[in-house]
């Protein structure tokens, strides 16, 4: 009950701020843009808006999560609003986890407008709806919460544009690690072979939640990693949060 | 009388600086607040007071020592639905109107749906805001806010309120109100701590203080104990005598209207002095004995330390 008013105030705050609207303005303008790519394009144009259309809501989904989640908690502590909120009857994790649900909400909310949108572009241009691509909307959504408890780990001990650059590296990082996945199996044993190993059992792979192409070729995706991908994203995302409440929960107030 | 607030031994340090440097705030601090009391936390700016409150409200924790709010652990849900708490300069989610910013804090509370709206209005009542409900706290004024600020530590119905520096920033007017709220909290049974470094207002309604130099208590009771009844020197206002006539009986300064303030530490000089103006046709315009007052005490408290 604590952890749903805080989570809805954090929602309020959210909808009431005025940078989500200019990043959702970017997306929708990018998704606008899929449709002039398609119209510029010889082959396939639906698997071109597809394509772009998809990148754009994980994009600016990304960004979306990574601005507001580093904020969140950085400013409670900044504006002192943490002061009062602290002295009511809650633990310390059901802020954190009110706040993290909060955007989460925010979250889901911009994806399914952004997700409209496309379906609404996708549709004058391919004049039918193809519902496999919410598999992999879904996934993104499932990124999205791990980027945001991430944002959230970071601002529970660190200024907003640090946890911004933290976050993004980790995005970044998260999307590229796959290449240590190929370098280990290609490199005979060695110091080398492990060290890649070690890296890549410990950096985020964000490519498990990419089924994009997968989507806009209409290859098939075996349930089996469906499923692998769903409970890497929920443990990874539980882990990311058990680490911003630790962090948390001891946290001097000054 | 049963104990609402008990601070034990409490230590505190920060560490500052590149180097990480150790300062030490509270070095032992050890008090005790009585269920129905106002009590008054006196001290100069830095001296521990705003950490103290911070550690009875967790929101710092105290290296060693121990905080009792009415024989619970201060850190439990238990104690803490019993207090209402309002920091210094306080300031609220500003995208937020007043109802909904007390609406929300009212979900946080163990309070009955039925009740909650009724208790949000008997509120905005009590600190005269019910025209304010639905402006939003960033058009607020300081003294609006430090209002709100008071609804929302009072809408559980506390049985202890915790506040730091209340009076800080506002009219004579505002602190009058403020005031007249926190001594109805007594009369209603209820226990107000406050830190403060306005002592007229401590002295006007607060019970008993305790007085905070660096970081120790340096003394603390009930006020009337604290101040003594001794007069410690008379004023005189006197006009028709010159400022040589009076050198000997004490300080003479001249004041506008070419009257004369006259100082005087020893009392049996006064009946001297009256002969002195029968003698040379003056006049008297006012005398005041001055007692020791909770500013004299604090400021010999402070020099001393």
């Amino acid at each position: 009950m604590k952890i749903k008013a805080i989570a809805l105030n954090t929602f309020r705050e959210a909808i009431r701020d005025r940078v989500l609207y200019l990043l959702l303005f970017f997306a929708l303008a990018s998704l606008l843009f899929s449709r002039l790519l398609a119209l510029l394009t010889v082959g396939d144009r639906v698997k071109i808006v597809t394509d772009v259309g998809l990148a754009a809501i994980s994009l600016f989904g990304a960004l979306m999560a990574i601005l507001m989640g580093t904020g969140l908690v950085f400013k409670e502590i900044d504006k002192k609003t943490i002061y009062t909120l602290l002295s009511k009857p809650i633990h310390r994790h059901q802020f954190l986890l009110g706040k993290y649900f909060g955007l989460v909400l925010t979250l889901f909310v911009m994806l399914f407008l952004m997700t409209v949108i496309f379906f609404v572009i996708y549709f004058l241009h391919a004049l039918k709806i193809e519902w496999s691509m919410l598999i992999a909307l879904f996934y993104i959504f499932l990124e999205l919460c791990l980027i945001t408890a991430v944002a959230l780990f970071f601002s529970c001990f660190s200024t907003p544009i640090l946890s911004s650059i933290f976050s993004l590296a980790f995005y970044l990082i998260g999307h590229l690690s796959w290449g240590l996945e190929t370098l280990f199996k290609k490199m005979s044993p060695g110091i080398g072979k492990v060290t890649a190993r070690i890296l890549y059992t410990f950096l985020p792979d964000l490519e498990n939640f990419n089924f994009k192409t997968e989507i806009v070729h209409h290859l098939p995706i075996p349930p089996q990693i469906l499923f692998f991908s769903t409970i890497y994203g929920i443990s990874y995302t539980v882990f990311v949060l058990f680490l911003a409440v630790l962090v948390f929960r001891k946290r001097d107030f000054i | 009388m049963a104990t609402a607030l008990r601070i034990d031994n409490l230590h505190k340090s920060f560490k500052t600086g590149f180097l990480l440097q150790k300062k030490t705030i509270l070095k032992g601090i050890s008090l005790h607040v009585d269920q129905g009391e106002i009590f008054g936390y006196l001290g100069p700016n830095g001296a521990g007071k705003t950490t103290t409150i911070k550690c009875v409200m967790g929101l710092i924790f105290p290296e060693d020592g121990d905080i009792k709010l009415f024989d619970l652990p201060h850190l439990s849900l238990k104690a803490k639905e019993r207090v209402g708490f309002l920091p210094e300069n306080p300031y609220f989610y500003d995208y937020l109107t007043a109802s909904e910013f007390l609406r929300f804090y009212s979900q946080l509370f163990v309070i009955p749906e039925l009740e909650k709206e009724k208790r949000i209005e008997d509120i905005l009542q009590l600190v005269d805001m019910k025209k304010a409900r639905n402006l939003q706290l960033r058009k607020f004024s300081r003294g609006m806010l430090q209002r709100i600020g008071l609804a929302q530590a009072l809408l559980n119905n506390p049985d202890i309120v915790i506040l730091d520096e209340p009076l800080g920033g506002l009219d004579p007017l505002g602190r009058k109100e403020i005031r007249d709220i926190l001594v109805r909290l007594r009369e209603e049974g209820k226990t107000v701590f406050l830190s403060s470094h306005i002592l007229q207002d401590i002295e006007m309604i607060c019970d008993r203080v305790a007085i905070i130099v660096n970081g120790e208590i340096v003394n603390q009771g009930y006020l009337q104990e604290l101040i003594s009844e001794r007069i410690l020197f008379t004023e005189i206002i006197i006009s028709g005598l010159g400022k040589s006539d009076l050198e000997e009986l004490g300080e003479s300064l001249s004041t506008p209207g070419g009257k004369i303030l006259l100082k005087i530490h020893d009392e049996k000089k006064i009946n001297s002095v009256f002969r002195l103006i029968q003698d040379r046709g003056g006049k008297i315009h006012s005398l005041t004995p001055r007692t020791e007052t909770l500013e004299d005490l604090f400021v010999g408290m402070v020099k001393k330390k």
